[in-house]
């Protein structure tokens, strides 16, 4: 199962991961484009934290007991038994919140103007997700862990 | 013979298939449900009436969860009797079913208290998928009705209703909707964006009787509130609760309080006899003991609680407790604990108001423990709140960054972190 983890004392708070998670997840992928004209304008699925001098980059951590499965109303959110990831089906999600209530890491985004949530995707069509293929300081490692 | 019997095909039924399935692949398992349309998400009745979901995208899971979970389902069958010396569950028309391990997941039903006129034509409730079909087929013809109680179902109806071009009156009895959840301030927010939406909210009052039309008496044609006044309408909601789905064992042995009262395995006083959901008793973390929680997520988890236990695998319910996400009217909020408690002077507050941009937060401490909370407006970090809370974490450390802007994981003390937030 793939996963996102962050190495925190290279994390230096730049908010690039935001930058590039908002671009692979607009329509345009130009970043012009995707912050200018785009509307809704698509929500980060990263949050990078400050707490200074420390910064952290969070997002899905794939959690193996699935708290926003369990209590999602509508069957949107699902785990990928072969993969071992959540997946979030955009077209069944009702934007009840239920998710964003049990995420230990609000790691899930209320998308308000569009009325449902978003999540880290891990890109599926990249090789690597985008936060981690343009952290300037390699703070974030795309890993391969146990189911 | 069936290996797992399970009586309800609703949020606790499909976790626990789920859970046997996981430890049992083979072993029979019976799913009985009196609805004829198996397995979809009840809170999405609102998406169906407000035209927004289909019966197809309202499916819980795919349309082949019974057949990949290798169940036989049971459906439009009602279980009449339980005999557990037996351990038989019988059919109505005298089909038998023995089994090894049962699961009651018979959920619950609206309350509806008498009242004169209740009987007649455009009166509804909206749990359930075949009344909220009733009330979907007369919206075309109708348009005025009066919503009976301002909790969650209530004002959920109410912007179904709205979104259908219905002029709604919400009536709730106590002062403030949604008095169950939110504390004065909160509530008379959304209030407020109630009334903007084109509701007429009543509070203190409620509906005395339903009167009929003129021309049609057994149809309804107005309401007559506590205080005299009439108020025209063509339809009546009424959306005060649900009560436990008891009547299959209220004669036996079972032991029942408000509903059947279940251990942290979601095991009954009965052998091999499991209840979860919106008819059983759960445990309530934040009580530390048993208490009705109706709601859809703890349904879901206590059935998968339930289903690994049936099946042989030891796991231990983690509780649940009033907790609750609203979206209505796109005023997102979360609120969760006694948020507002009588001895409000035993608790430290922690407040934050932003009415510019229609933001509300406040946190309830006891001890240094967060034991309540209210995000309105901004729910973002609500999660990380609800895990604090749910683990009783000491926050004296944290307490006067919980409701910063820039509050987060980065927050939390180095310690607490590596301990709370570990990637199992």
């Amino acid at each position: 199962m793939k996963r996102v983890s962050i190495k925190e004392e290279a994390c230096i708070g730049c908010g690039l991961c935001q930058v590039h998670c908002i671009i692979e997840h607009s329509k345009s992928k130009d970043p012009i484009k995707a912050y200018l004209k785009e509307q809704p304008r698509p929500v980060s699925r990263v949050r990078v934290e400050t707490n200074k001098p420390y910064s952290i980059s969070i997002r899905c951590q794939q959690c193996k007991d699935t708290p926003c499965v369990t209590a999602c109303l509508t069957g949107t959110m699902t785990l990928d038994k072969e993969t071992g990831l959540v997946v979030h089906d955009a077209e069944k999600c009702i934007g009840c919140w239920t998710c964003i209530m049990v995420c230990p890491y609000s790691a899930i985004k209320p998308d308000i103007s569009s009325k449902i949530v978003a999540k880290c995707d891990l890109c599926p069509n990249l090789e690597v997700p985008a936060c981690v293929a343009n952290c300037p300081n390699e703070a974030l490692v795309c890993e391969e862990v146990k189911q | 013979m069936s290996k797992y019997v399970i009586i309800g095909g609703s949020a606790g039924g499909i976790g626990a298939v789920e859970a046997i399935r996981e430890v049992d692949p083979i072993g029979t398992l019976t799913v009985i449900s009196e609805e004829t349309v198996p397995q979809y998400s009840r809170p999405m009745i609102s998406e169906y009436v407000s035209r927004e979901a289909t019966l197809e995208t309202m499916k819980y899971r795919g349309d082949q969860f019974w057949n990949k979970n290798n169940v036989q389902p049971l459906t439009g069958r009602a279980a009449v009797n339980i005999d557990f010396t037996k351990k038989q569950v019988e059919l109505e028309g005298g089909t038998k079913i023995d089994f090894e391990k049962l699961l009651i997941a018979t959920g619950g039903k609206p309350f509806v208290p008498r009242m004169k006129g209740g009987e007649k034509n455009g009166v509804f409730t909206f749990t359930e998928l075949s009344s909220a079909k009733g009330l979907e087929s007369k919206l075309e013809h109708s348009k005025s009705a009066v919503v009976i109680g301002g909790g969650l179902i209530g004002v959920s109806t109410s912007e179904v209703l709205v979104k259908r071009g219905i002029t709604v009156t919400l009536v709730e009895l106590k002062q403030h909707i949604l008095n169950l959840i939110l504390d004065e301030k909160a509530s008379e927010i959304a209030e407020k964006v109630l009334t903007e939406a084109g509701v007429t909210v009543i509070t203190g009052q409620t509906v005395q009787r339903i009167l009929g039309r003129k021309d049609n008496e057994g149809s309804v044609g107005g309401v007559v509130m506590t205080d005299g006044k009439e108020i025209p309408c063509d339809l009546v909601v009424v959306a005060i609760g649900v009560i436990p789905r008891t009547e299959l064992v209220k004669e036996t042995d079972m032991k029942l309080n408000r509903g059947i009262v279940v251990d942290r395995f979601m095991r009954t006083n009965i052998p091999d006899v499991y209840a979860c959901g919106d008819v059983a008793e759960a445990h309530d973390f934040l009580l530390n003991g048993n208490r009705l929680l109706p709601l859809w997520p703890l349904a879901h988890l206590g059935g998968q609680v339930a289903g690994y236990n049936m099946a042989g695998k030891k796991v231990e319910y983690a509780g649940g407790t009033v907790m609750s996400s609203l979206k209505y009217f796109d005023l997102p909020i979360i609120a969760v604990g006694n948020t507002n408690p009588e001895d409000s002077g035993d608790y430290e507050l922690l407040v934050e108001r932003q009415p510019e941009k229609t933001v509300y937060k406040k946190i309830l401490l006891k001890d240094n423990r967060i034991v309540a909370f209210i995000f309105l407006g901004d729910i973002e970090k609500a999660g990380i709140l609800f895990h604090l809370l749910k683990n009783h974490v000491d926050v004296s450390e944290i307490k006067d960054r919980l409701l910063s802007e820039d509050f987060g994981i980065v927050t939390l003390p180095e310690q607490l972190r590596q301990n709370l937030f570990v990637v199992n």
